[in-house]
């Protein structure tokens, strides 16, 4: 029985859980002597407050849409793939490989072929574990975890062995050729008449970060494949039962959660520092997580989560320059973000319910 | 290589099994009760940080290891409360207490003492010494045996010995007293327990318990036993390996042991050696440290002996009515 109208479970039990983490981080703050109101004044005016701001803050966002996409994939088909971390790493080495040793003419098929390589790597990151998960029933979330460890020393050998330049001590690639620069958000929102700072990393690939919001929308509920997926994460007994393959839709889950998750990577490597670094993917693959389970597991709701954790990346940052919290208060809202909409859910959604049966039942 | 260098590898492979072996256990009890634990790595963080923290303002080892073990305490009781009381998503619960602890202990370190995370460096009685057990001294000078007893047995930290004691105590409480059977017997099918009228909720919160106070031992080992103090992200996935190793000794305690030491000695190689040339081509430093990850893949997927993971683990059990 429909306890609750749609609109409560899709935005009323989010929104609340996402106010009580943020009370919670409040009080944190509070407890370290610093005020929250204050806090979160200078977070809104710097993610915020200037193009600059939002500049930052859609570079972020463009990361957390790939992640965020990624898990929520592998959600829908009951899959929790913990791997996006490891699986962006490798997508970022792909990405560098392209933008490396492909003498492109044109910084669009520079895109493309980076998109080509990043989405590739981190698909093929993510066939082990689904393999193994659908063949021989190993677990995909340690599967993944330890994919993901695999991943950081794999890139470490490639960085500190192999592509390091002759006489760099950096563990870090050679710059990419000026020609694979990517066009700056700014730019392009010039070219429409918005005028927006030029002097942030966001670029083109946010739009394409929007696209595959609508891609994966279109493919979830629109397409046969989609059907099949959301049915065996409902039921995978049903599922077979109705002729879906098990392992073949778990290889599809998870190929298209990797290829996002790889994908995630082009923003950070090609589009802001031009070079495969150690640290590329900056902890996006988590906050996918985070961002899946917030936006309900809908693009939709992903685009607004991401945006709000892009938010307070960057609010974040300012929150280390202007005052005496470090960044790290961003770790705590997220893990908040995820205890109380992943999984703490019924503490929130029962007292909702009760409520709104109190409010039906007939006078 | 000869044989002093051979004692120092080990005595080193010691030190670094350690944590893992205290994790390890850790993991053990809960998974055993079938209440999955990912979030080893953040209660060993925040233990790390409170023991440091506390031995650093009071001075006491002691006084550091209780507030360890409470920090550690205070986060499984989150997670038994999220995966027992209100049944939530077990994995994602530990994901959340691992980005807990690893805000909180910078945010906390960095407001009291401002250090950019880092606790003060300890000294004397705040940190715990070496034991030297007796006659080490004196039989220092025999070959072999000598050695093997004063500078690989003697000489480490209490905590090294209270991990090793712990492994035949863990197989005893599992494996021969009715606590024990209860919870193994919660982790397989808990409904069989339930219609004996044994509380399964008590037995799992007692298991993550458990939990918590182990997990509490090993965060404090790495900060104020192995190091003086704590830093920004101390455990550096030492959580994830005692889980991977967990999985590798299927579940058992004397197992976990060998897995321990196992994963340690390869820490202790790629500290040791960096890259190893073993004639026909060199080894990568990486590939040694990414080894404990690798084995498990390999173990989990079944290809040398299968790892079944208890059979309830990650359901919360739901009383029939």
């Amino acid at each position: 029985m429909e306890t609750m109208p749609k609109w409560a479970d899709v935005v009323l039990v989010p929104l609340i859980s996402l106010v009580i983490a943020f009370a919670i981080s409040g009080l944190v703050v509070l407890g370290i002597g610093e005020s929250p109101v204050e806090a979160l004044r200078v977070m809104v005016t710097g993610a915020l407050g200037s193009s600059y701001g939002w500049g930052y803050t859609l570079y972020y966002t463009t990361n957390f849409l790939f992640t965020g996409l990624a898990v929520s994939v592998a959600f829908h088909a009951s899959l929790f793939n913990i791997g996006g971390e490891g699986q962006a790493t490798m997508g970022g080495l792909g990405a560098a490989l392209a933008c490396l040793f492909v003498p492109w003419p044109h910084w669009s098929l520079a895109l493309a072929g980076a998109l080509i390589a990043a989405a590739a790597f981190g698909a093929a990151w993510a066939a082990l574990p689904a393999w193994l998960q659908a063949k021989r029933g190993s677990h995909i979330v340690i599967t993944t975890i330890m994919f993901n460890y695999i991943s950081y020393a794999f890139l470490n050998f490639m960085l500190v062995n192999v592509l390091r330049p002759e006489g760099s001590m950096d563990p870090a690639s050679a710059r990419f050729s000026e020609v694979t620069n990517l066009p700056n958000l700014g730019d392009i929102l010039g070219l429409i008449g918005i005028p927006f700072s030029n002097k942030t990393p966001a670029n083109i690939t946010f739009l394409i970060a929007l696209v595959c919001c609508v891609v994966v929308w279109r493919l979830m509920w629109h397409t046969r494949l989609g059907y099949q997926l959301r049915a065996f994460g409902k039921s995978e007994k049903a599922a077979v039962y109705a002729g879906i393959n098990p392992v073949r839709i778990t290889m599809y889950a998870m190929l298209i959660s990797g290829a996002l998750a790889g994908m995630m990577a082009v923003n950070s490597v090609q589009g802001e520092a031009n070079r495969l670094l150690l640290n590329s993917v900056e902890n996006a693959g988590f906050i996918g997580i985070a961002v899946a389970l917030m936006g309900r597991n809908h693009p939709a709701g992903v685009a607004i989560a991401a945006v709000l954790f892009g938010f307070l990346y960057q609010g974040g940052a300012e929150l280390a320059l202007w005052t005496k919290i470090p960044k790290d208060l961003i770790t705590v809202i997220q893990a908040l973000v995820i205890m109380f909409t992943g999984a703490l859910p019924y503490m929130v959604r029962r007292p909702v319910e009760q409520v709104f049966l109190m409010l039906k039942r007939p006078r | 290589m000869d044989f002093s260098s051979i004692i120092l590898m080990l005595d080193s492979t010691v030190r670094l099994s350690t944590p893992l072996l205290l994790a390890c256990l850790a993991g053990l009890f809960s998974e055993r009760a079938g209440v999955f634990d990912i979030g080893l790595e953040g209660k060993m963080l925040a233990s790390a940080f409170a023991s440091a923290s506390v031995a650093a303002v009071t001075g006491n080892v002691w006084i550091g290891l209780m507030a360890g073990i409470g920090a550690s305490l205070l986060l499984a009781a989150i997670h038994g409360l999220a995966s027992i009381t209100f049944r939530g998503n077990q994995l994602i619960s530990g994901v959340a207490i691992n980005f807990l602890a690893a805000g909180l202990t910078v945010l906390l370190g960095q407001s009291w003492f401002g250090l950019g995370g880092r606790t003060p460096a300890l000294e004397g009685d705040a940190r715990f010494a070496e034991i030297n057990l007796p006659f080490a001294e004196a039989v220092s000078g025999v070959p072999v045996l000598g050695q093997v007893y004063s500078e690989l047995i003697s000489g480490h930290s209490v905590l090294v010995y209270v991990a090793l004691a712990l492994v035949p105590a863990s197989a005893w409480l599992l494996y021969r007293t009715r606590f024990g059977l209860r919870l193994r017997a919660v982790g397989e099918n808990p409904a069989a327990v339930d219609t004996a009228g044994i509380s399964v909720t008590n037995i799992r919160y007692a298991a993550v318990a458990i939990t918590g106070v182990l997990c509490g031992l090993a965060g404090a080992y790495l900060a104020i036993g192995l190091a003086a103090g704590f830093g920004r992200d101390m455990t550096a996935g030492k959580g994830f390996i005692a889980l991977a190793a967990l999985i590798f000794a299927k579940w058992r305690p004397w197992y976990a042991l060998g897995a321990c030491l196992l994963f340690g000695f390869l820490e202790a190689i790629a500290i040791r050696f960096q890259n190893i040339d073993v004639g026909v081509f060199v080894i990568p430093v990486q590939f040694t440290s990414a080894l404990p990850y690798i084995l498990t893949v390999i173990i989990l997927a079944g290809f040398i002996g299968k790892a079944i993971p208890p059979r309830a683990g990650g359901e919360p059990y739901v009383k029939e009515r």
